[in-house]
Order: C-alpha cells, then sequence, then structure tokens
C-alpha cells in the first residue's frame, strides 16, 4: 500500500493489532481459563477443553481481524496513489520541479528507457542532469514501470497525456479544459487532481480550476 | 480510474483546498530542495568576480524579461517580477518565486544554481549564459523587494 493510504489506516490498524492482543485474553478470563490443577476434575476433558480454548482465541482474532480490514478498505479502494511508498526524493526534487512527478506506472518501460537517454531534448527542454542522479532516478524508474495491460502499449512521443487510456479517461470535454489558462496543459494533472502530488488521480478528490466559465465548468462536471 | 461513480467536488471543496495547499506547498518547495551552502549575494559575487565586473541591475531586468531568439524568455516561466509565483511555460506547474526577497530558499545551493542556469539558458538562448549575463540577473533579482 502507498504511504498516503498507509498512513490513513494508520491509527484504526494499530488499534485492531492492539484488539487482536487483547480480546483473547479478556475471552480467557470470561471462559474463566486457569492454570491446570492436577488435582481438579478432569472436565472437561483436556483435549476438548483446549480446543475450546483455541476457539475462543481464534474468533476475537477474527472480529479483529475484519475491523482491520474495515480500517484499510476505505485507504485501498477509494485512495489508491499511484506513486510508489519508495518514490525516491531526488525523483521529486528534479522532475517533479517542472512537472508533476508522474507515477512511473503511467508510462512503459520503454518510454522511461527512452525519456531517460533524451533528457538534453526533453520535449523541447534541457533536462539534463547529475549523472549519479539521473543513473538513479533511470533504474527506479524501470523497476516501477507500468505492466499492465493498457499501459504497455507505448504512446506517441512517449507521452503519458498521448496514452490512449488517457484520452479514454479524459474524452468528455477535458481537451477545452486543458486550454484555459487556469490548467495550461494536459500535464497539468494537479489543476484538477487535488491528490495529484501524492500520486492520487481518484474522481471523488477534484477540485474545480479556478476562472472557468459556465459552459467549460458543465464540460468539467460532466 | 474508471469504476468511480461521478464526482461531487462541492462537497469536498474544504478537503481539496487543504490537500491542495499542502500539494501546492510541496510543488514550490521542491526544486529547492538541495542543502543551503551558499547565499544569493554569495553566488553574485562569484558571477562578478568571474565577469570581471559588478552585475547591472537593469541589464539584467532587460536580459531576463526579452526572448533571445527563441520562444521563450526567462520571464515565459518566471514571469515579469519574479517576486511572484511564475508558471511553467508548457507544462503549467507552478514555480517558487525566483526572487530572494520572496523566496529564501532561491539561490542557496550552488549545485542547483548552476544546474538550472546551464539548463535554462539553453532552452532561453540554445547556448550557456556568460558570467556577466549571470551577474546582471541576480544584480536585478536581488534589487526586487
Amino acid at each position: 500500500m502507498s504511504a498516503w493510504g498507509r498512513s490513513q489506516a494508520l491509527i484504526p490498524e494499530r488499534a485492531a493489532r492492539r484488539l487482536v492482543q487483547v480480546i483473547p485474553r479478556a475471552a480467557e478470563t470470561l471462559a474463566g481459563a486457569r492454570p491446570a490443577d492436577e488435582h481438579a476434575p478432569a472436565y472437561p476433558p483436556v483435549a476438548t477443553m483446549s480446543a475450546g480454548r483455541a476457539g475462543a482465541r481464534a474468533v476475537p482474532a477474527f472480529v479483529a481481524l475484519l475491523l482491520a480490514l474495515c480500517a484499510w478498505m476505505p485507504a485501498a479502494a477509494g485512495e489508491r496513489a499511484l506513486l510508489p511508498a519508495d518514490t525516491p526524493p531526488v525523483y521529486r526534487q528534479e522532475c517533479g520541479a517542472c512537472h508533476l512527478a508522474y507515477p512511473p506506472a503511467l508510462l512503459p518501460a520503454t518510454s522511461w528507457q527512452r525519456v531517460m537517454s533524451g533528457l538534453a531534448q526533453h520535449h523541447g527542454s534541457d533536462a539534463t542532469l547529475a549523472a549519479a542522479d539521473q543513473e538513479r532516478i533511470a533504474r527506479w524508474l524501470q523497476a516501477q514501470a507500468g505492466t499492465s495491460r493498457r499501459v504497455r502499449e507505448v504512446p506517441p512521443e512517449d507521452r503519458i497525456t498521448r496514452s490512449s487510456w488517457f484520452l479514454r479517461e479524459h474524452r468528455k470535454g477535458e481537451a477545452a479544459v486543458w486550454k484555459h489558462s487556469a490548467v495550461g496543459s494536459p500535464a497539468n494533472c494537479a489543476a484538477c487532481h487535488a491528490g495529484a502530488e501524492r500520486g492520487r488521480f481518484d474522481e471523488h478528490a477534484l477540485r474545480v480550476p479556478p476562472g472557468l466559465d459556465s459552459r467549460l465548468l458543465r464540460a468539467w462536471r460532466d | 480510474m474508471t469504476d468511480t461513480p461521478t464526482p461531487r467536488p462541492w462537497r469536498l471543496a474544504g478537503r481539496s483546498l487543504r490537500a491542495a495547499a499542502a500539494g501546492l506547498a510541496l510543488a514550490l518547495l521542491a526544486p529547492w530542495a538541495g542543502a543551503a551552502d551558499t547565499t544569493p549575494a554569495r553566488q553574485l559575487e562569484r558571477f562578478a568576480s568571474e565577469a570581471g565586473r559588478p552585475g547591472a541591475v537593469e541589464a539584467g531586468r532587460a536580459f531576463f524579461t526579452r526572448t533571445h531568439g527563441g520562444a521563450w524568455s526567462c520571464a515565459s516561466c518566471h514571469g515579469e517580477v519574479p517576486t511572484a509565483p511564475g508558471r511553467h511555460a508548457s507544462t503549467g506547474k507552478a514555480i517558487a518565486p525566483l526572487a530572494p526577497a520572496a523566496n529564501p530558499r532561491a539561490f542557496t545551493d550552488t549545485a542547483q544554481v548552476d544546474k538550472w542556469l546551464r539548463r535554462n539558458c539553453r532552452d532561453v538562448l540554445k547556448r550557456e549564459c556568460s558570467a556577466g549575463e549571470k551577474a546582471d540577473v541576480l544584480a536585478w533579482l536581488g534589487s526586487l523587494r
């Protein structure tokens, strides 16, 4: 899970883990579990009793597991973050200076390889890096590159914004919104995707770019 | 991304604004994340001594705001008066103010200063800037309040 998702779920997860520790002990107390007494009548038989105790332990553990799962689910489902937790600071600092630190899974390895070996002419800009930084970033991008069916296809000019999945996701009038001065470019994800800096692009966390007229606003809301 | 229902951004305005503010702060500071090993005044001194003359404020302003044969000037991304945040001319990304008066982290990391001047001069002038040009621009930026 992403750092973002993890931080969101941190407290409930910890609480759930505490429950896993506490509940079986409480259950034992309630069930009258006590140190084995050789002189006490063998009732219930030792085998049955140990099975019962294991059961008493398993049920609350199961409940706690469910609780933990509930705490984790919204973070995982609604807030899927695409920027890996191990994103190197140098990637954010260097690549993220001119444009969003794009999630590496949005381009295939072939594209990242070409992007990183062509930084002297990076879409019309000199984006050359210190050799060590370039190598570190290139290696990480190769490891994290997209492999899903829709990302595997190499987009024209190795641009995320020209990928067919990207155009499909933004087919309802977004092109006009991109041209608006508040947005400027389809590459400016953060203009609408409020969580883009953290790698979150879910449609619940959209924000309206300032200054859209009513026509564009309608297109935007579609 | 595909299986989420229609967005209702107006309900989430407060949350989005907070997230936006955090994102913006992160975005603006990202390029200046290097270790502070120098000051704008020392960088000006460096370029002036390399050039063998002091930086000229007015020449720096003129250099910064005009184009040099290409499509972009320095101001295309940094703005005509870089005490305000700029905006990347092609990606639309916010850029922290370049003037030290508006950005305490500007020109405080030698490696970053050299890297950005090397790259951006190539983008705007199709060559690296001379020490004199750098001194002029730094003199002007340092004069802005």
